[in-house]
């Protein structure tokens, strides 16, 4: 049976200009990843020094490498990240191996919450979290300027107000 | 009748602080006191090492006054504490809110908007439905967010169940004019039929046929809870039996009468909903269901690894981890038999009233526009029974169980294909045309193929061997369905009106298979509205085709005030 030859990558098409964040959040999520690294290298060479085990050189060795193709591979995951504010509703997506998309109409938002880490801080950056009264939504956009995360902030609360909805 | 739901402050049932966990205080100084007397006294008086019983002891040293100072002294303490904790727990029913102020040291208020309930529940637990009262409970959205009434007289709380229910509807004039003249017919029905359908509203239908507007007797009473306290149904004709009965017997014997009456009555109250349950759930398929389920499963493996064991000589250990948990499986059996007995659902103006339970009873009423996804499956073992089972996502939850011991979200324990289409036409109401009907049945059972549903395509047996054929989805009227599962066959209905957003996701693996999965996100429950091969360029189309018709269906919704007029201001 013949079939119509599916797109292997999932995309949204007629959605052209995704509107994405900072670049600067590469800074962020590069020195997440080599603290998280560096952590996981001292695990490992306590278990070579103080318990002994000898094959621990090639776990740390294991771990060094996987951090750096992490590092490697962080700019094109932070350029894949990107939103776009529809007529009726926010679109999110993420991600390059796990390609990720959400619709939510505004009038489901239940809050919105923005919070900064140190290193985002430093940088002038903010995280920009989109509530709803479902776990699973997960609407969380990285690497906002703070100025933007915070008029995006206050669009979104605009948008859900004229759009209200109960739950 | 609005006695309770006036805006006034109103306070519970008398014997509440008794039934909330009084009697257990109570129960376990009568024990410490029974078993320790002798320490006690040995504490209290330094007498160590007296032989005899300590009564005669105290009375051989005169010290007969002073003990029976002490007991009174605790009783009256006791007492005070009971009636002091009664006496600031009050609530207060208005246009708007349900309020509770409680707490004697640390008080606390807590406020629930009524546009904004999920769902009201009275549950009769055992011993308080004894006395005759009950627990009300409204449900909002929320973790812990309930408001809880423990405890109402039995009919109080019926009574304020549907007035709340009238005022969150969004009607907004006092439910008593429109309830006054709809009780008043049905007591004139009840008194010309003299029968024993309503039992449950003896008071009503006395009053109401005897004066032709009860409220004058709810006048006389405002406090009607201490009312009640006082003459606790001694002086109210016992309805449905007759008045000759109370008559008679009066005071004592009446109390017990109505108390039997109320005790045997139909879960639904017969004023505010149609008195016939749309499913009956006969009690061999009951045991059946229970019978064959997973866990009766994983117990006969658990025997069969037991007797292996001892067969080989096993040390043993197996034989110690295993049978207390096979004994105490029986009072799992039990139970879940219990909890679902005397099961009943209906459709009132208000909602869908399910209701359940032998001894204790709950009745939980959801409102239209509560319920947030609903999964109709059907486990391997109940296939050659053709029976399932329904159960819902809801924004509130009630702290107390639901059927089968489960959480109270499961809307059908047990049925089968055309209980299923009355349970889905009350939760599902607007969906009942030939056409969805037979959507819900191919839903059910279809092995797939063109049948309506979009289904995954050939190359997804690679991850779901069995039924790629049959995982797929559909929309109509602003209703999802997904359909997936062979072994165990599941379909989803969710309420785009009530969908909060929607996903698809691809990872490597599914790429490779130019397939995708989809999510459709709703409020945390037991049912996961999720599809997890879907062709990758379908996937898109259910992406745009949801989201587009949730925030129609958003749009278009007013459920919030169930009873206004569609597209009327609030």
């Amino acid at each position: 049976m013949p079939e119509p030859e599916a797109p292997r990558r999932l995309d949204l098409p007629g959605v052209p200009d995704w509107k994405r964040v900072s670049p600067r959040y590469v800074v962020v999520e590069i020195v997440g990843t080599v603290l998280f690294g560096l952590a996981l290298c001292g695990g490992g060479v306590l278990l070579w020094l103080v318990v002994g085990l000898e094959w621990a050189p090639y776990l740390i060795g294991a771990i060094a490498l996987v951090t750096l193709l992490t590092v490697l591979f962080e700019p094109r995951r932070v350029r894949a990240i990107g939103y776009q504010l529809r007529q009726d509703d926010l679109l999110f997506r993420r991600g390059i191996m796990f390609t990720r998309f959400v619709s939510v109409p505004y009038g489901r938002m239940q809050l919105v919450d923005i919070t900064r880490g140190p290193i985002a801080r430093w940088l002038g950056l903010a995280d920009l979290k989109f509530v709803t009264a479902a776990a699973s939504s997960g609407v969380l956009i990285p690497g906002l300027a703070e100025a933007d995360a915070e008029s995006l902030r206050d669009r979104l609360v605009e948008l859900a107000e004229s759009r209200r909805a109960g739950l | 009748m609005t006695s309770l739901a006036d805006g006034e402050w109103h306070r519970l049932h008398p014997a509440s602080p008794l039934l909330r966990g009084g009697i257990f205080i109570v129960a376990v100084l009568g024990f410490i006191v029974a078993n320790l007397r002798e320490r006690l006294i040995d504490f209290f008086f330094g007498v160590p090492g007296y032989g005899g019983d300590p009564i005669d002891e105290i009375m051989r040293r005169g010290a007969v006054g002073w003990a029976l100072l002490i007991v009174a002294v605790v009783l009256v303490l006791i007492l005070v504490g009971f009636y002091l904790s009664w006496r600031m727990h009050t609530f207060r029913v208005s246009d708007e809110v349900v309020e509770v102020r409680s707490g004697l040291v640390f008080r606390s208020h807590r406020r629930a908007r009524l546009d904004r309930i999920q769902g009201v529940n009275i549950v009769r637990p055992f011993v308080p439905r004894l006395f005759g009262a009950a627990k009300l409970e409204v449900s909002v959205a929320g973790q812990d967010a309930n408001v809880q009434l423990a405890y109402l007289g039995s009919a109080l709380a019926d009574a304020l169940r549907r007035d709340i229910l009238h005022l969150a509807s969004g009607l907004r004039q006092p439910a008593a004019a429109a309830a006054a003249a709809a009780v008043a017919a049905a007591a004139i029905a009840a008194a010309s039929a003299a029968t024993t359908a309503v039992p449950n509203s003896g008071t009503e239908a006395r009053s109401g046929a005897e004066t032709g507007d009860f409220r004058t007797e709810r006048a006389s009473a405002p406090e009607f809870g201490t009312a009640e306290g006082r003459a606790p149904g001694g002086i109210r004709a016992p309805g449905g039996i007759g008045a000759a009965a109370a008559g008679i017997a009066g005071g004592i014997g009446g109390f017990a009468v109505d108390r039997a009456n109320e005790f045997f009555a139909p879960e639904l109250d017969p004023d505010a909903a149609p008195p016939e349950s749309v499913v009956r759930i006969p009690p061999g398929r009951l045991i059946g269901s229970v019978f064959f389920s997973g866990f009766t499963v994983f117990l006969v493996l658990a025997g069969i690894a037991l007797v292996v064991s001892v067969a080989f000589g096993g040390s043993g250990w197996l034989l110690v981890a295993i049978l207390p948990g096979m004994i105490g499986s029986v009072s799992y059996y039990f139970s879940r038999f219990t909890k679902s007995l005397r099961y009943s659902i209906a459709g009132t103006p208000d909602g869908v009233r399910v209701g359940f339970g032998l001894l204790s009873t709950s009745n939980e009423t959801l409102p239209p526009g509560r319920i947030h996804a609903i999964r109709v499956s059907q486990p391997l073992l109940w296939r050659p029974f053709g029976w399932w089972q329904v159960r819902i996502n809801t924004a509130g939850h009630s702290t107390n169980k639901g059927a089968a011991g489960e959480a109270n979200t499961t809307t059908l324990p047990v049925g089968t294909e055309d209980d299923v289409a009355r349970v889905l036409e009350l939760i599902l109401p607007g969906f009942n045309s030939a056409e969805h009907l037979a959507l819900i049945s191919r839903g059910l059972r279809s092995k797939g193929g063109d049948d309506g549903f979009t289904n995954a395509p050939p190359r997804a047996a690679w991850l779901r061997p069995f039924s790629w054929r049959r995982t797929g989805y559909a929309l109509s009227d602003g209703i999802a369905l997904l359909r997936r599962g062979t072994v165990s066959r599941e379909l989803i209905l969710v309420p785009l009106a009530r969908l909060q957003s929607v996903g698809v996701s691809q990872g490597p693996v599914l790429r490779m298979l130019r397939l995708a999965s989809a999510g459709l996100h709703t409020v945390a429950g037991p049912v996961a509205a999720t599809l997890s091969v879907v062709d990758a360029g379908e996937a898109v189309t259910l992406f745009e085709r949801v989201s587009a018709g949730a925030i129609e269906s958003a749009h278009l919704d007013t459920s919030h005030h169930w009873n206004l007029p569609n597209g009327a201001p609030e």
